[in-house]
């Protein structure tokens, strides 16, 4: 096992670069899943808050098609 | 292709693909570690600094990779404005800028040891690290613009200039004298580095590659809720 740790003598070159590598791949992965989540826990609120739109719509034959354009 | 440009049909293709590239990730770097830390042997000169070269090599050729692939998607940004291109442009950036980091940084600590030098101005390491500041430059391009398409466009344009530099690296170490070996892998003639040291060398860079994807889909579905978000306060504030 301590053989394995002192990679023969290189260790202190070996696991640093194995270190370094986890350490901005995991780094990365983890700001994005922190970014995703909120940007969709601010997008939640966001239509959480809207004014709630006409309903139904299909049943709804005064219902203007044009109110629909400019969503999504 | 043009069908993938619909931002819901995006979200649900990469909700279906997520889980599988994922799993493939943790799974190829959990065998590719296990074989490039243990199951190959040290080199006959190298001793175990050779382990240093299962995270290098696949690094560096991540770094290329998602440089082609982003200035593919800057062409088709450019010809055919198709937005999911220009989005994967900008997620993919800080996926490649840590590749590049990766494999300059574990290059140095190969190349101590083993060269006798941390750094070297050769055509190899010095294109590389200019591969490097292409990455940076582009990041920081796309956000110096109040406007994010004139961002986009501007690092599209940045991307395609800058691909002159890929066929650089990679023939760098046999147009110029290097201190940067030769190719061992993709060369004419065949690979000549030993099936033992293959193997995992060729698992770890698909592990990277699954990574690559899983995140970079990651990155996409943030781009296009923060789109969506951007949408909500513009028709907020106008309503």
């Amino acid at each position: 096992m301590a053989e394995f740790f002192a990679m023969g003598g290189y260790a202190a070159y070996v696991w640093p670069a194995y270190g370094l590598a986890a350490l901005v791949l995991v780094g990365l992965l983890a700001a994005t899943w922190k970014a995703l989540h909120g940007a969709e826990a601010t997008l939640k609120a966001l239509e959480g808050s809207r004014p709630a739109r006409r309903r139904p719509r299909r049943n709804d034959a005064a219902a203007t098609p044009a109110a629909e354009v400019g969503e999504g | 292709m043009h069908r993938f440009a619909n931002p819901a049909r995006f979200q649900r293709l990469s909700a279906a693909i997520l889980p599988w590239s994922a799993g493939a990730t943790v799974v190829l770097l959990i065998v590719g570690l296990y074989l490039s830390l243990v199951g190959s042997p040290a080199d006959y000169q190298q001793g175990n600094t050779v382990r240093i070269m299962y995270i290098h090599v696949p690094a560096a050729w991540m770094s290329l990779f998602v440089y082609v692939n982003m200035a593919i998607a800057a062409a088709c940004g450019l010809v055919w404005k198709h937005p999911l291109a220009d989005l994967f442009t900008k997620a993919a950036a800080p996926v490649g800028a840590g590749f590049t980091f990766i494999c300059l940084v574990t290059g140095s600590l190969w190349g101590a040891p083993m060269w006798g030098t941390w750094w070297v101005w050769d055509a190899r390491l010095t294109s590389v690290l200019i591969l490097f500041f292409l990455y940076l430059g582009h990041m920081a391009l796309v956000n110096a613009f109040d406007d994010p398409q004139r961002g986009l466009r501007a690092g599209n344009v940045l991307l395609l200039v800058g691909i002159v530099n890929v066929p650089i690296i990679k023939f760098s170490v046999e147009w110029w004298n290097t201190l940067h070996q030769p190719a061992s892998v993709i060369r004419m003639g065949g690979p000549t580095i030993d099936g033992s040291m293959l193997v995992p060398l060729l698992v770890m860079a698909l592990g990277f590659t699954s990574y690559f994807v899983t995140v970079v889909l990651l990155r996409l579905r943030t781009e296009i809720v923060q789109r969506k978000i951007q949408t909500l306060r513009l028709t907020a504030s106008q309503g």
